[in-house]
């Protein structure tokens, strides 16, 4: 299901990250899924919040750049292949994936996998219409 | 060597002379053929009749280079255009850039000057310069080839960069004058050294070294490294290019060409002209100059010029290096930049004020600018490719608007310290 986004701009300082979720912690905010993309001078902090509005509000509050956007949650078995599957379906229909990060549900049986497109929408629709199971928000806790 | 004899030692009487009849002509010119003059002129209630002797200087009112932008393109042009057989303009000015236009007249003055100038170096016909300044728009190409071939050398045009040519053919063509920035210079004695030359074996004897400051300290290094005797070169694109002044042997101020260029020093707060040894800003008018003439033109540069004789036998008034400016302008490799120039352009990219800092440092003799931009919300990604592009594009837009090769640096917001609210723009970390 496409699900919010929010990507926080964090200079290569020691300390960054663990500030930004002390802030997400200190106003019981939760992580559910989580991805750094970097370089030799800042890196992008990318998480899944089970509440974005407050997130969004409470960081800025700190001066942090937050950008939301829409990426899409994938529900993949835990097992070899299980991804693969998925992937082959997008490459068929000549879908590209910016980027990707994964993150485990209770029970262990399977990996959600959140993936960015430049269309979130004609990505659901291709990966529904080969049947698989296209993680919503309302079960993931993610309103 | 003295290029010029007659006129770089003229006594002080005739000096005056001189001073005075170019003078009352050069008022006379500018108030008929240039509107911009005649309004100050006239809205000063100046009668130029009584504008006599140089001392009367003082009466005249001052121009500046934001005169001359109003003025852009050719509003300050004393001739019609179909007189003018060349116009240079300044590497990196506020917007508009400023326009030297040069009459048949101004480039046989430019090469006289110029060549007064390689000659204090040591420069003769049996020379071979090696002329690494910029040709094209920029002044200091052009400046110094003209100068050259009026003293009959030898010049090769290989302009700025692509050092291991430069290397190449200063080794095969056996230069023996080089002409340069003097941050390129230590930048050739960088390669070649890289390259296992041996400056001593190289047959360079002396280098006119300007566009930038330097330093004494700077000398000492670049004559250690390049063998070579490391001489200072002053000019700017509004009063004709490199050519206003230049050192001799003796290293003690440059020898301003004072029978064309006439020098003052004001305090720049009130206006007020200086006596000489005393510290303020530089103020040039262009007695001879046909093409684009300048009444008292405020320079910006911060010096002082140096009462008594030379032990060189010129009596041409001589000048101290520049100690620094009335403005922000920064010098990079030679390129005049003004910060308010990265801001417009950094304006245009995000669309709001921008919150960056410019950091100047000399790395391996060579300037370097870097820029730290704040991230905004206009500029956040959630794409590394898309912060990358954000950066590539800044590198791309200062490149093209200044020509030169920047760092950028995007960082947290409020991490550029402010004080009472505005950020501290520069931080000139050069230690020239």
């Amino acid at each position: 299901m496409k699900t919010k986004q929010i990507s926080v701009f964090v200079e290569n300082r020691v300390g960054r990250i663990m500030e930004i979720t002390e802030i997400l912690g200190d106003n019981k905010i939760n992580i559910r899924a989580l991805s750094l993309a970097d370089t030799s001078d800042f890196g992008i902090l990318r998480m899944i919040v089970d509440d974005i509005g407050k997130a969004v509000k409470v960081l800025k509050e700190k001066d942090f750049i937050v950008k939301e956007n829409y990426v899409v949650a994938v529900e993949v078995p835990d097992k070899p292949g299980g991804l693969a599957a998925v992937l082959k379906v997008l490459g068929k229909k000549n879908i590209n994936v910016e980027y990707i990060y994964a993150f485990f549900e209770q029970p262990q049986d399977k990996a959600l996998i959140i993936f960015r497109f430049e269309n979130p929408d004609e990505a659901i629709s291709a990966l529904m219409e080969s049947g698989l199971n296209v993680s919503g928000e309302e079960k993931r806790g993610v309103h | 060597m003295i290029w010029n004899r007659e006129r770089e030692t003229l006594t002080d009487r005739k000096k005056k002379i001189i001073h005075g009849e170019l003078l009352k002509n050069l008022v006379k010119r500018v108030y008929d053929s240039i509107p911009f003059y005649k309004e100050k002129i006239d809205a000063a209630r100046i009668n130029l009749d009584g504008i006599t002797s140089i001392t009367d200087i003082a009466k005249l009112p001052f121009t500046t280079k934001e005169n001359l932008i109003d003025n852009y393109p050719f509003g300050m042009f004393a001739v019609p255009m179909s007189t003018i057989v060349e116009i240079h303009t300044s590497s990196g000015t506020t917007g508009k850039p400023v326009i030297g236009g040069y009459t048949s007249g101004d480039i046989d003055m430019w090469g006289e000057v110029m060549a007064r100038c390689l000659t204090a170096s040591g420069t003769a016909e049996n020379d071979i310069i090696q002329n690494a300044y910029g040709y094209g728009l920029f002044t200091g190409g052009l400046g110094v080839h003209y100068g050259a071939r009026r003293i009959g050398a030898n010049v090769i045009p290989i302009s700025g960069g692509n050092t291991k040519r430069q290397i190449m053919i200063m080794q095969d063509f056996k230069s023996t004058i080089i002409t340069c920035t003097p941050s390129y210079s230590l930048y050739l004695a960088e390669v070649g050294g890289e390259l296992g030359v041996d400056f001593k074996k190289v047959s360079l004897k002396a280098g006119n070294f300007g566009a930038e400051p330097w330093s004494d300290n700077m000398r000492k290094e670049i004559e250690t490294r390049l063998n070579l005797m490391a001489l200072d070169i002053y000019g700017l694109t509004e009063i004709i290019g490199p050519g206003v002044a230049n050192e001799c042997r003796y290293k003690n101020g440059v020898h301003i060409c004072d029978d064309h260029f006439y020098p003052e020093i004001i305090n720049p707060e009130t206006g007020e002209v200086l006596p000489p040894g005393e510290v303020g800003e530089l103020v040039i008018t262009t007695l001879t100059r046909e093409a684009t003439p300048l009444l008292r033109y405020r320079t910006r540069d911060i010096t002082a010029l140096i009462p008594g004789e030379c032990k060189c036998g010129r009596t041409s008034v001589r000048m101290k290096r520049i100690m620094g400016r009335t403005d922000d302008m920064l010098i990079i490799r030679g390129v005049n930049v003004f910060p308010s120039q990265i801001e417009e352009i950094l304006f245009h990219i995000e669309g709001l004020e921008p919150h960056y800092q410019i950091i100047v440092d000399r790395v391996g003799n060579l300037d370097e600018l870097s820029i730290q931009v704040e991230m905004n919300e206009r500029l956040i990604s959630d794409s590394i490719k898309g912060l990358e592009a954000t950066e590539n594009k800044i590198v791309a837009e200062i490149e093209s608007v200044l020509g030169i090769k920047v760092g950028v640096k995007l960082v947290e917001p409020k991490t550029i310290v402010r004080s009472e609210g505005k950020a501290k723009r520069v931080i000139d970390k050069r230690q020239i």
